[in-house]
């Protein structure tokens, strides 16, 4: 029996569980001997002219070694000039500054453009020196009006990039002008939905240490990427044979450790400017202020059909806050309007956006970027349509979802759905759920006037993984002659379970036990040519190379062992239950892995394979919520989270609901909990966790899970990507559930997150709506 | 100043500044780095061990209030024999850890309030979470591995 598809626990754990892991600040490598620490000075206005920073006072406190700015950094070559990106650009493998008229420095110059941003970095013997020193660096700043929402950026009356002139950073998408398809449409509906910018909190924050020594950089950085490290990394003027990338444990990333950002840049630097080992590990107040963030979008809609339930068009046009520097968050929007119509197949679809910078923490991906927006918004539209008609809005879903006898299936915004059931997701959840015993339910609470009511939020979604399949993913196997293996994945591990995976692939294939299988990812010595995890892509395309690699290494053996028994190859074979090679039909002479491997003259057996995607893949599921909504408080409890989220075959169970149930939570907590505020003068208000409402276990019930397995052809598994569907899935359900409790009290929407303030005032202004509507009879 | 106190059943003894944090001590000075800083604000419980056998949050307490006092952290859970606790055995079991990053305070947290209630249910659980914030597991396996750790010291007899 195949290892593939059971419960298996994972490898990573007993170390975790008993040391803890060794994430950056942990590691005690020589070459970090006598490290100095790094703090940085960060910008405490969020828009300004800096006309002067004077460090004296801080030089003369105890344990100081350097305060270096921007102008220390003349051994840094200048950026090539940057191209702006075509407006139909796909999202780019790399979260880089645009360049050009939008560039972002790695310590600011002459302008700060958001709180937290970087303006020098002290480097102290110890971290305490290090704040002491920090708060005694004098930054003097001419301030100028700050853009502190979309607002106030779409105004043009301050310009964050003067040379630009606008602060619209890029426009893209599908012509949104042609009203016509709306024509004739019985039920039409129109209105503004926000979906609001996040924290991605990892509870490691961003962490780099390095090293220069003899010509080489050493870089151990808090990464999801280490190889896309290294290539960021060479804008230091460095070959990347100069560079060694080492990504330790990482305790979490949700998008927003791809790569590096410019402070560990600056660290690097700051190592090789001044030939000390430099580390640095940043708060929570930096995590929270200078980290990117993501979401932040503001959509208007307009979604219209038939009375029968028919959706004929749906328009979405997107504006997205992209922070203070159009990083990746000048892409994402591109996202969103590919996935603008979501499951449905909806004959005429416009979608389009704007990109602005504010003076606010640079936005970039977050566990679905992009995608998120696009589920969020198309469900609500759904609801609305529904509720307009007088439909269930599971009807009105089921009417309007692509078949699947219709896949492959070309949305009208040009998104290549692989495969998918839609229908079969959404069945499965409403049984498990016993959807019309809910709708009971609820009616009898409403025909009561009970204060808790009830509320019943569907979502049905389809999200895009590997949305880079062709840039795919390497993999290199090692039998040694000890009749191990070791596995060099080039994606990256923080949390998924990569390499109990991986080692469940090797075993499967080469009849290795799992506990002889090593895994190795994020060190660029040992792996120079890697892409990394992100995007709901690992096991899609790292472990199809794994898997490549497995059959490549167990080929190789194959000849190995017919040269062995002096026999044809074809009559070769591997008894995967027990690891043995035999002759067929000669189980009684037989050879190990050690003996293969120890065969061929000292030539390792070994296979270093790439494998790359045609097109990404296309996972989908069905969620349901159900709330409890405290009308006279406004507070919100969960009660249920039923969900069937379809990535085609299961590799490991264990780790797929691992990757769901934190999904689940992350899309939960924007819809009810969490949300980055900043006041009008773009003061973060949301700086630390104890005023980020980051969601706990209180907030949230156990999660209700259900098997759902349509597979793909687009790799050797069959397999779609799991990471970020949950979050995807989640965020409408809960939604459309709070606002689904309150339907009958005449409350059309209420935008995340549904706080208590926020619920109760919708209701209060709907009773008020009612009462005024009432009088003018 | 001299601190003096007891380390996972060890004598331990440091010179360190008057402000010193207790989980700087136990990173920086005793070399325990699993005890891990996740907020400064008491929020977010990564940095949780045992005070005298109660669990506090070591970024809020200062090394100087340990003096003379037994701290436990996830390296001194385990046994002699290298034998997990029930609680490192139960989240291993239930998939209750994914980056890792919040477990040893989890771990911790759960020791402590299982010490408190041996049988809890999954609201007390939750609510005795509610200061532990992991960002991986939607807190699922986590409460999961309490309570599969609640059932397995009683059926141990413990």
């Amino acid at each position: 029996m195949s290892i593939l598809g059971t419960r298996v626990i994972r490898t990573e754990d007993p170390r975790l569980l008993t040391a803890g892991g060794v994430y950056v600040d942990d590691l005690r490598e020589p070459e970090l001997a006598g490290a100095v620490r790094a703090t940085f000075v960060r910008a405490t206005v969020a828009h300004a002219k800096i006309t002067g920073i004077d460090a004296s006072a801080a030089l003369e406190q105890p344990g100081v070694v350097a305060v270096l700015t921007a102008a220390d950094m003349t051994d840094i070559p200048a950026p090539p000039p940057a191209e702006e990106p075509a407006a139909d650009a796909p999202p780019p493998e790399v979260p880089m500054p645009m360049g050009g008229k939008w560039s972002e420095p790695l310590l600011a110059t002459d302008t700060v453009r958001f709180v937290g941003e970087p303006v020098a970095i002290v480097l102290t013997d110890s971290t305490y020196q290090g704040e002491d020193a920090a708060e005694l660096v004098s930054v003097d700043y001419d301030v100028l009006p700050a853009v502190a929402s979309i607002d106030d950026a779409l105004r043009d009356e301050s310009i964050l990039f003067p040379a630009a002139g606008t602060n619209v950073a890029v426009r893209g998408g599908r012509d949104t002008s042609d009203d016509s398809v709306f024509d004739g449409l019985d039920v039409v509906v129109e209105g503004d939905i926000v979906n609001q910018r996040v924290a991605a909190l990892p509870m490691e924050g961003r962490a780099t240490a390095a090293a220069w020594r003899d010509g080489k950089l050493t870089v151990w950085t808090s990464t999801q990427n280490a190889q896309i490290s290294r290539l960021i990394l060479t804008s230091l003027g460095l070959s990347p044979e100069q560079i060694r990338v080492v990504a330790p444990d990482v305790g979490g990333g949700f998008g927003a450790k791809i790569g590096v950002d410019r402070d560990s840049i600056v660290v690097a630097w700051a190592a090789r400017h001044t030939g000390r080992p430099v580390r640095w590990t940043e708060t929570r107040y930096e995590n929270l202020t200078a980290m990117t963030q993501g979401r932040a979008q503001v959509h208007h809609i307009k979604i219209g059909g038939t009375r029968d339930g028919h959706i004929r068009a749906y328009r979405l046009e997107i504006v997205q806050d992209t922070g203070a520097y159009p990083r990746m968050g000048g892409f994402l929007p591109s996202l969103t309007c590919l996935m603008a119509p979501g499951v449905y197949d909806i004959p005429h679809v416009q979608a389009d956006y704007t990109v602005v910078v504010t003076n606010a923490a640079p936005i970039a991906a977050y566990r679905g970027a992009g995608r998120p927006e696009a589920a969020a918004t198309i469900e609500r539209a759904v609801d609305w349509f529904a509720a307009a008609a007088g439909l269930d809005p599971v009807d009105v879903r089921k009417l309007n979802f692509i078949k699947k006898e219709q896949f492959p299936f070309v949305t009208k915004t040009g998104a290549p759905y692989d495969t998918g059931d839609y229908e079969a997701a959404l069945d499965k959840v409403l049984a498990q759920a016993d959807y019309a015993r809910l709708r009971a339910e609820q009616r009898k609470r409403r025909e009561h006037g009970d204060v808790r009511q009830l509320g019943i939020g569907i979502s049905s979604y389809v999200e895009i993984t590997a949305a880079d399949a062709t840039a795919g993913e390497t993999a290199r196997i090692d039998v040694h002659d000890d009749g191990t293996a070791t596995v060099y994945t080039g994606s990256s591990a923080h949390g998924q379970g990569h390499h109990t995976a991986f080692a469940m692939l090797v075993t499967d294939e080469l009849g290795i036990p799992m506990d002889k299988v090593e895994v190795v990812h994020g060190d660029t010595d040992l792996i120079p040519d890697g892409v990394g995890t992100y995007g709901s892509r690992s096991l899609q395309l790292g472990g199809s190379a794994v898997h490549k690699a497995a059959i490549e290494v167990k080929d190789e053996a194959a000849k190995r062992a017919a040269s062995l028994f002096e026999a044809r190859k074809a009559d070769v074979v591997l008894d995967k239950a027990t690891g043995a090679w035999h002759i067929a039909g000669d189980p009684d002479k037989s050879l190990t892995w050690a003996q293969i491997a120890n065969a061929a003259d000292g030539k390792t057996l070994t296979a270093n394979v790439r494998f790359t995607g045609d097109r990404p893949t296309f996972p989908f599921g069905s969620q349901l919520s159900l709330a409890e909504v405290d009308t006279e408080t406004g507070k919100v409890t969960l009660l249920r989270h039923v969900t069937a989220d379809d990535a085609g075959p299961v590799l490991n169970p264990v780790l797929l609901e691992g990757q769901r149930h934190g999904g689940i939570a992350q899309g939960a907590a924007q819809a009810l909990v969490e949300e980055i505020l900043y006041d009008p003068d773009g003061n973060p208000l949301t700086s630390t966790l104890a005023d980020y409402g980051a969601i706990t276990a209180t907030e949230l019930p156990s999660f209700e899970l259900l098997t759902s397995e349509t597979g793909t052809d687009l790799n050797p598994l069959g397999v779609k990507g799991i990471g970020e569907a949950g979050t995807i899935g989640a965020t409408p359900a809960v939604q459309n559930a709070v606002i689904d409790a309150l339907a009958h009290l005449g409350v059309r929407h209420v935008d995340m997150p549904t706080t208590p303030e926020r619920v109760w005032t919708a209701i209060n202004e709907a009773a008020l709506r009612a009462a005024r509507e009432a009088n003018a009879k | 100043m001299k601190v003096e106190l007891t380390v996972n059943g060890k004598e331990f003894t440091a010179d360190v500044e008057d402000r010193t944090l207790l989980v700087h001590l136990l990173r920086d000075a005793a070399n325990l780095t699993a005890t891990n800083i996740g907020c400064e604000t008491t929020s977010c419980g990564a940095c949780t061990v045992l005070l005298d056998g109660e669990s506090v949050k070591s970024c809020t307490v200062l090394a100087a209030q340990a003096d003379g006092r037994e701290v436990t952290t996830l390296e001194g859970l385990a046994g002699d024999d290298g034998e997990m606790h029930p609680v490192q055995r139960a989240f291993h079991q239930e998939h209750g850890l994914q980056c890792g990053y919040c477990t040893p305070g989890m771990v911790m947290a759960i020791v402590s309030l299982l010490q408190e209630n041996p049988s809890p249910s999954e609201a007390d659980v939750r609510q005795g979470l509610e200061g532990n914030i992991c960002r991986c597991t939607g807190y699922h396996n986590i409460v999961r591995a309490a309570l599969s750790a609640a059932a397995a010291t009683k059926g141990a007899g413990k």
